[in-house]
């Protein structure tokens, strides 16, 4: 970002060079619905299996097989249309989009066109306390092509290296949302922000797995103009933005990796500019292990993928069946609940409710703890220690329990709040269960009499602090808690230890 | 590939004789007109009405563990892995298929020329065409070689090769049938439908295989019938459309009883046939006349648009229902007797390879000239445009259908051409198909069953000596061709069997 303040500005026509210039990013995301069976059959859509297993003849293209629609699919797609507030028509169609790749069991895709099941939407994002609101041109309902693996050797490779290519055909035909962005991102972050956003509330509609291999794809076109272009609202005027010169980059598939590769092309985009170079309309693959965006060398063709109806599936009336479609409470209402029920501040119930399943173990912990504790401990603690650990609760699914358990011993008062987080890092960084760590280190809390005599001993042990004590010096009696502390292993409590002392010494 | 299909059509073996039906019973005979692609029986799969019926199945019909070329030298090696629901209905109707037929390359062809494994002759005009694309399935019920067959009609598939072999042949309305198995080559347009000796035996064979397939979204629950079925189209007039007798017996419909029915002949369609075919045409209005008919004359102003707009969209709907044929999962290898190229290399050009070797001179020109309609910046001006067009001769039909009961018209306009007359003259063979395609546009059924005196029509033996006057065209086949409210394929029937 300080690129340009190391240029020398010596002319006029430099200076002008130097300007500054606002990033314009549109999003294609491309998401998996979770549904039994794919869109056009009734094949599984379980991955978990041999190549080429999940297959009919009408997910493979066999000659004389036809599509039917799997209402799931459209069902799942009406949801989410109402969660993000969207038009849907009283009738959608499917169109066939022509083009030729190995991936593709009938070389052409079915997908929509002209009346996409969802259009005009809408997705509040925000970031660094900042509130901005995503619009969704559409999203409409396709299915998924197979998937290639390229191979040299019998050991897989680039396409470029490659020997040959084998094709899966279990993942053709699992039902895809194609959402649509308008250019409404100025900043990596708020994309990064958005991915997040899109696949929690996609999760809390119950129509998502993002731990599916290949369940969220995004190409992101992004352009450089002028900031002085830029309103207060953000808003660039559309001629601006036709005449900036587009980079689309492709093969995106995390939260993360869009946040990288936008964060790349906005610096390389903005070096470029600053030289004077113009940028060139292309398309860039994102190289996740490099940390680059690459031009794709094979220059394109001008795609014309001869869209026309698709006579198999009859237009389908969707009208009544959004109207009646129920969508489950949404993250930003969950939000609202937790902060009126549970006496949240604002940040926590947003951490709370970043993701259904923290959401879901919050709540179940408040019917059983207090809510204030439950939220520390899973708001500051566990998602703190996640995060930095690079995790998220998909993660630790299965260990939800344990975290249960350990918060149980703090409500209970069997472990000091400082020793439960020394045993959640070690949770997380050894994989143990928290009663056999406790165990292991001797963490759970000490009794009464082993706190007496501890108290006794270092009585007996200082002297001098007791004598300073005795004279009125009230910070003695800190360094003799400590004494005990560090004497019962962190095991006592440090409060009662206070009042232990006191007594003893006053009495 | 093409010597292995020929052998297998003219061999005797696999061929089904097992049945009870006597009638013309010549099971094993031999194929002599090239009608079957191949000659391997399946055997029904239940007792039931078709019990003693062998029926031949066009090769473009998929069928379980048997070969489904589409007379195409790109699926010549194709074995499907399963069988189109028609196929299911007949074995479980009792049906025993005795072979698969020869027809035109996926469909495109009115003369079975086109066809990879040579043509297929007429059986009741000898060195002429059998015409097509189902020209195996009428010949070989014209030769007594099955008892009735299926074919599919995209454009006149089946209506077309019934005329030319005097046989009956019914394309039913679109949605009555399913055409899951059906090898597509332009789905918004085509049916499977029977070709029968008989009306009452087509009949026969429609009530098995009609009626709504899970498998196929476009079939119409009967309870759908009499409201339109295509989509972009509010104007359905309830009261217009609608069958006779929709949950009666199709083969019962042919009681021959025309009295005070409305007859419209579309005089637009007489007017452009040669004259043999409009005498023969115009003997079998008169007799319906007699019969008791009313016949009237009925113009569509649409109908000159009709054949520019049936090959904008058929071949439009083509070139991408024959992507798929690449090579990669079924056909030719891209690698296969290709010496020079190397292997591997770009995909288009593998795929370039395997089309080119695969798909013979009509065919690649209907998928270049439908890539082309659909192209960007030529989509408005043909695809979109056909479209336009398509729903205008729907508005026609339904118009005239508020005076008539059916409309006639001759089949072809044209008596079946010689065995290479044509083929090199592509236009004049789509002329051929002015008749037959308005109705495909419009999703309606039509029947044709051959003219009174005429090859094939039961009045035919007492027409033996009937003025010859030594004109060449004479004793040729000419169909009649009746055309129906959508689901009323009861109503045609009844009207055509008066014919036969
Ligand atoms: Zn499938």
């Amino acid at each position: 970002m300080t690129a340009h303040a190391v240029e020398a500005h010596e002319s006029e026509s430099e200076r002008e060079r130097d300007r500054e210039f606002a990033a314009v990013i549109g999003l294609e995301v491309h998401v998996q619905l979770e549904t039994s069976t794919k869109v056009f059959c009734g094949c599984s859509t379980d991955s978990a299996t041999e190549p080429n297993t999940n297959v009919c003849p009408t997910c493979l293209g066999l000659p004389g097989a036809l599509p039917t629609l799997n209402e799931a699919a459209v069902e799942a797609a009406l949801k989410l249309g109402k969660a993000i507030d969207a038009d849907v028509p009283d009738r959608t169609r499917f169109h066939r989009k022509n083009y030729y790749y190995p991936d593709l069991p009938k070389n052409f895709q079915i997908t929509q066109y002209d009346a996409p099941i969802c259009a005009d939407g809408a997705l509040e994002v925000s970031v660094e306390g900042d509130s901005r609101e995503i619009a969704i041109t559409r999203a409409h309902l396709e299915e998924d092509p197979g998937s290639l693996a390229h191979a040299r050797g019998g050991r897989r490779t680039s396409i470029d290296a490659a020997e040959y290519t084998l094709v899966d055909y279990n993942r053709a035909g699992v039902p895809l949302m194609e959402i649509v962005t308008e250019p409404d991102f100025r900043r990596p972050t708020e994309v990064r922000g958005f991915l997040s956003k899109l696949e929690s509330v996609l999760e809390y509609l119950g129509i998502f797995d993002a731990d599916r291999d290949g369940s969220l794809r995004v190409d992101a076109n992004i352009s450089m103009v002028p900031e002085s272009e830029e309103s207060d609202e953000g808003s660039i005027p559309s001629d601006v933005l036709e005449t900036a010169n587009r980079t689309e980059v492709k093969n995106i598939s995390s939260h993360k990796g869009a946040e990288k590769a936008l964060a790349y092309e906005v610096t390389r985009q903005r070096n470029a500019l600053q030289r004077g170079r113009e940028i060139e309309q292309e398309t860039r693959h994102w190289d996740e292990s490099r940390g680059v965006t690459v031009s794709m060398r094979t220059k394109e063709a001008e795609a014309d993928y001869r869209y026309f109806a698709e006579a198999d599936l009859p237009p389908l009336e969707v009208g009544d069946w959004a109207e009646e479609v129920e969508i489950p409470e949404l993250p930003e209402a969950r939000r609202e609940r937790f902060e009126r029920e549970h006496g949240l501040g604002r940040e926590a119930a947003s951490k709370l409710t970043s993701t259904k399943a923290v959401a879901d173990f919050y709540e179940n912990l408040t019917t059983e703890f207090d809510s204030d504790l439950a939220a520390t401990w899973v708001a500051d603690e566990l998602l703190g220690e996640l995060n930095y650990r690079d995790l998220t609760t998909e993660d630790v699914e299965g260990r939800l329990d344990e975290f249960r358990r350990l918060i149980s011993l703090v409500a209970d008062g069997e472990i000091t709040e400082k020793n439960a987080t020394t045993v959640l890092r070690e949770m997380l960084d050894e994989g143990d269960d928290p009663d056999s760590i406790i165990e292991a280190n001797g963490m759970g809390k000490a009794d009464d009499d082993e706190v007496s005599a501890a108290v006794e001993a270092t009585i007996e042990a200082n002297p001098e602090a007791v004598a300073d004590y005795e004279n009125g010096e009230e910070g003695a009696i800190n360094f003799l808690v400590g004494q005990v502390m560090q004497a019962t292993g962190g095991s006592a409590d440090p409060g009662s230890v206070n009042v232990m002392l006191r007594e003893r010494l006053n009495g | 590939m093409a010597s292995e299909h020929t052998e297998a059509a003219t061999g005797e073996a696999g061929a089904s004789d097992e049945t009870d039906r006597t009638s013309g019973g010549s099971g094993s005979a031999e194929d002599e007109y090239n009608a079957f692609l191949t000659r391997e029986g399946i055997e029904r799969s239940a007792d039931g009405p078709l019990s003693n019926m062998r029926v031949a199945v066009k090769d473009n019909i998929s069928t379980e563990g048997i070969e489904t070329t589409c007379g195409s030298a790109m699926l010549a090696d194709y074995v499907p892995p399963y069988d189109a629901t028609v196929v299911t209905r007949l074995k479980g109707a009792g049906a025993t298929i005795v072979g698969k037929t020869n027809m035109d390359e996926f469909g495109m062809g009115g003369t079975t020329e086109t066809s990879a494994f040579g043509p297929t002759e007429n059986p009741r005009a000898p060195g002429r065409v059998a015409g097509g694309s189902s020209g195996g399935s009428a010949a070989a019920v014209a030769a007594g070689l099955a008892d009735a067959a299926l074919g599919s009609d995209t454009g006149g598939s089946i209506r077309n090769p019934a005329a030319f072999c005097g046989v009956v042949g019914l394309k039913p309305t679109y949605g009555l049938v399913s055409r899951y198995g059906l090898v597509a080559y332009a789905n918004s347009l085509e049916q499977i439908g029977p070709i029968a000796p008989t009306v009452e035996e087509a009949g026969e064979v429609l009530d098995v295989i009609a009626g709504p397939d899970d498998r196929d979204a476009t079939t119409c629950p009967p309870a759908d019938h009499g409201s339109e079925t295509d989509s972009g189209d509010d104007t359905a007039d309830s009261e217009n459309a609608g069958g006779e007798q929709p949950d009666g017996s199709y083969a019962d419909a042919a009681t021959g009883d025309v009295e005070g029915t409305t007859i419209g002949v579309l005089a637009d369609l007489v007017d452009g046939a040669d004259e043999a075919v409009v005498d023969a045409f115009e003997r079998s209005i008169d007799a319906l006349e007699d019969q008791g008919a009313t016949i009237e004359a009925v113009s569509l102003e649409s109908i000159d648009h009709a054949l520019a707009a049936y090959y904008v969209i058929a071949m439009g709907e083509a070139s991408s229902n024959l992507a798929r044929f690449d090579g990669v999962r079924y056909g030719p290898s891209p690698a296969e007797d290709d010496g020079e190229s190397e292997r591997g290399g770009d995909w288009n050009e593998a795929y370039a390879r395997v089309r080119e070797a695969g798909f013979g001179e009509e065919v690649k020109r209907r998928v270049l000239l439908g890539t082309y309609a659909l192209s960007a910046g030529y989509h408005d001006k043909y695809y979109a445009k056909a479209q336009d067009a398509r729903t205008w001769v729907k508005r026609d039909f339904e118009a005239a259908f508020e005076d008539v009961d059916v409309l006639a018209s001759p089949t072809m306009p044209v008596i079946p051409p010689k065995v290479g007359e044509r083929i090199d003259d592509p236009l004049r063979l789509y002329l051929m198909d002015a008749n037959t395609v308005p109705v495909n546009l419009a999703n309606l059924p039509a029947v044709s069953v051959p003219a009174v005196e005429t090859p094939g029509s039961r009045h035919d033996d007492d027409s033996e000596g009937h003025d010859n006057d030594g004109r060449e065209n004479q004793n040729l086949p000419v169909g009649v061709q009746f055309i129906g409210r959508a689901f009323d394929e009861a109503g045609i029937l009844r009207v055509a069997s008066a014919l036969d």
